[in-house]
């Protein structure tokens, strides 16, 4: 009795030892060990899918709906723009999906051209923590970048002040709020700030993290929320949908025509119903239409335009793009449920544009 | 495991003794015996469970070196590109790609070298308590599993509790002393730390003070030394190494602690002013911008981020066991 238990013993080692070796491959090649599993899950009804995490609650109830009519599944893995991107140049997934069109030295580590396809939009709103304040807070871009530069320190700043007249502005100092990890979010609030000011943009520049002249640092939405709501005086950037769930404060921004504009899901709209160009790799950061919120932004679904590659078979192929063709049509009705702006007509003309010129082998998939 | 295995052969019924003697008797005869007859089907399970421990012995050196190789071979990129002033340099840009390690090392070792400095008279004082006043009994049982469970506690939840609870706390601490009221900052980090670090120092030192032999304590007190002098000049002198590896196994704890730091720190990649600043640690760091790292560089320095902090904690766990070694040859 003893020995077999010391057998039974000696065979669990040995079992946690192949599962610790085994594992420790897993993670040394992370990314080859999703290409197997996308490669083995190989009934071609499945899709895979990795990135943005911004518009991941919108996705996850498209792709949903869509599995309720046609069986497709797609397995959608919000790890982030950047990881997306790395995902897609590895080909370990069909589809990425970005906050950011890709950079120049992104677009150098593919192997083939790889498209843009708007799928949302979203926008990154500037809100604040004025407990005494009855009025919504005015805010023009020379401020904004003033303030998270640090060199308006003060609430009742002349700057601020001659914005709102009329507004009771407080003497305490501004406490900047940003976030801590590397998002999207800071990506289209920085590149806002870059257009909008010269200091900004020759002291701090744009991309995912920068260098904060001042504030604090909070992990997510969540962080940057949170540390606005417990400092009084906090002023901070979240994301729209956000803001609106939990019910903050947001200030109207003027825009490139000299409008205030209060961010709400029809004033994102309409900053994406601007001229797009053909790649649709473009910013809606300080728009041009009159009616448009400045710090909005497209989110991409990004696909290789040839498809023809890792023996994908062309129903898989075909089955992806109708899922993508239907994700900037019918699938735009969830948006505004979840607070996602819908696309604009101009934006849906250059998504259906681009998925038209995919190509298997060289011939077009979608007529 | 030695005595187990005698037990085993021993009440096997083809074994040479047959059956089931006494546990004394038994020992002796074991030891009379230079062989024993044993079936193949042991000895396959001997080898087989030899070879077992073997395996999983050299993974772990193969799992640690590896991960050395690993973190290297990634940061080449960074290294090339920064030198070794990313050691020293001060700017962390990612935008226009300089990565200067400084602020992070420096946050690193400050949270982790004030938590230790708050918790060890805490950790030692739950030790004596527990080791010399009170080793047995309901309510000493109760507290040695309280501190245990501060180790068992995931560390979000320290940083929940710390985002809700310390940092108003914290705040109104400096507003009354004049400092600017952050509320987050290496003070904060520095103190949700020294809790969760305690029970490593604390369960070490009771049962290094459990172990001073009784004689010893017994000839101090009958030459009429008080409790404290007899914890000050014999328990404290014996348990020296113990205490200061339990320190160590703290620090080891502070300096790669992520989760709750990265909640309480204030993350700015300026340099901390003072010990109220916020600030940011090399984990943190690596926590907060490994996903969206969106050019290899970028990336490469992360993972040097990562080496360097691998480095600094067998730097520091080098020198303690140096310093244990020199206490221990007085």
């Amino acid at each position: 009795m003893k020995s077999m238990k010391g057998l039974a013993l000696a065979v669990v080692a040995l079992a946690i030892t192949a599962g610790m070796t085994m594992s420790s491959c897993g993670d040394a090649g992370n990314g080859s060990g999703a290409d197997s599993s996308a490669n083995k899950g190989g009934e071609d009804n499945t899709i895979l899918g990795a990135g943005a995490t911004f518009p991941n609650p919108l996705y996850s109830k498209m792709f949903s709906e869509y599995n309720k009519t046609t069986g497709l599944k797609v397995n959608y893995q919000s790890i982030g723009s950047g990881g997306g991107i790395q995902q897609l140049t590895a080909k370990t997934v069909d589809f990425g999906a970005s906050d950011a069109p890709m950079n120049g030295k992104q677009d150098s580590a593919l192997s083939a051209p790889v498209i843009h396809i708007p799928a949302t939009a979203g926008a990154v709103v500037i809100s604040y923590n004025l407990p005494d304040l009855k009025d919504t807070l005015k805010l023009t871009p020379d401020v904004v970048a003033k303030i998270f530069l640090g060199d308006i320190k003060k609430w009742n700043d002349k700057a601020i002040a001659t914005i709102n007249p009329g507004v009771k502005l407080p003497a305490t100092d501004i406490q900047v709020a940003h976030r801590s990890d590397g998002s999207g979010t800071t990506n289209i609030f920085t590149t806002y700030l870059t257009k909008v000011s010269k200091d900004w943009e020759s002291k701090v520049g744009k991309g995912s993290s920068v260098n904060w002249p001042v504030g604090l640092g909070g992990k997510g939405n969540e962080g940057v929320a949170g540390s606005i709501k417990q400092t009084p005086g906090g002023i901070g950037y979240v994301e729209l949908a956000y803001a609106i769930q939990s019910n903050m404060a947001y200030a109207k921004l003027q825009n490139k025509a000299g409008n205030f504009i209060t961010p709400s899901i029809a004033s994102v709209t309409a900053a994406a119903n601007i001229t797009i160009p053909a790649d649709a790799k473009v910013s809606l950061t300080n728009t041009d239409a009159p009616d448009g919120y400045p710090i909005s932004g497209l989110s991409w679904i990004l696909v290789y335009k040839e498809q023809k590659y890792d023996n994908r078979s062309a129903d898989k192929v075909s089955k992806m793009l109708k899922l993508i063709q239907w994700m900037i049509h019918d699938g735009q009705q969830y948006s505004a449920a979840l607070n996602y702006a819908p696309l604009s007509p101009a934006a849906v003309a250059v998504g259906d544009a681009q998925l038209k010129s995919v190509t298997y082998d060289g011939k077009p998939v979608l007529q | 495991m030695d005595t187990s295995l005698n037990n085993d052969l021993i009440t096997r019924p083809d074994s040479m003794l047959g059956r089931v003697i006494s546990s004394a008797k038994l020992r002796d005869a074991v030891k009379g015996i230079k062989r024993i007859k044993r079936s193949h089907r042991q000895i396959r399970t001997e080898n087989v469970f030899k070879k077992t421990l073997v395996i999983v012995a050299l993974s772990t050196i193969v799992l640690v070196l590896g991960i050395m190789v690993t973190l290297a071979w990634q940061s080449t990129l960074s290294i090339k590109a920064s030198g070794l002033g990313y050691l020293w340099g001060k700017v962390w840009d990612p935008v226009q790609d300089i990565f200067g390690a400084y602020p992070f090392i420096l946050g690193t070792l400050l949270t982790s070298f004030l938590a230790l400095i708050i918790s060890i008279p805490f950790s030692f004082a739950v030790g004596i308590f527990l080791g010399e006043y009170f080793p047995n009994g309901l309510a000493s049982n109760f507290l040695k599993n309280t501190v245990e469970l501060i180790a068992a506690v995931p560390s979000v939840i320290y940083g929940f509790w710390g985002l809700a609870v310390l940092v108003p706390i914290v705040r109104s601490f400096e507003t009354a002393i004049g400092v600017t009221p952050v509320g987050l900052g290496i003070f904060t980090s520095s103190l949700i730390l020294a809790i969760m670090i305690i029970p490593y120092a604390a369960s070490l030192a009771r049962s290094m003070i459990q172990m001073v032999p009784s004689n010893l304590k017994e000839a101090a007190y009958s030459l009429g030394a008080t409790r404290w002098e007899v914890i000050r000049s014999v328990i404290l002198p014996y348990t020296k190494s113990g205490l200061f590896a339990g320190i160590l196994l703290s620090l080891g704890r502070a300096l790669g602690e992520t989760m709750a730091v990265t909640m309480v720190i204030g993350n700015t990649s300026l340099i901390p002013k003072n010990i109220f600043s916020p600030g940011n640690t090399m984990a943190s760091i690596i926590a907060n911008e490994f996903t969206e790292a969106d050019h290899p560089v970028y990336l490469s320095a992360l993972i040097e981020l990562g080496l360097v902090l691998f480095l600094v904690t067998v730097v520091i766990n080098m020198l303690g066991r140096r310093i244990i070694k020199q206490f221990t040859q007085d």
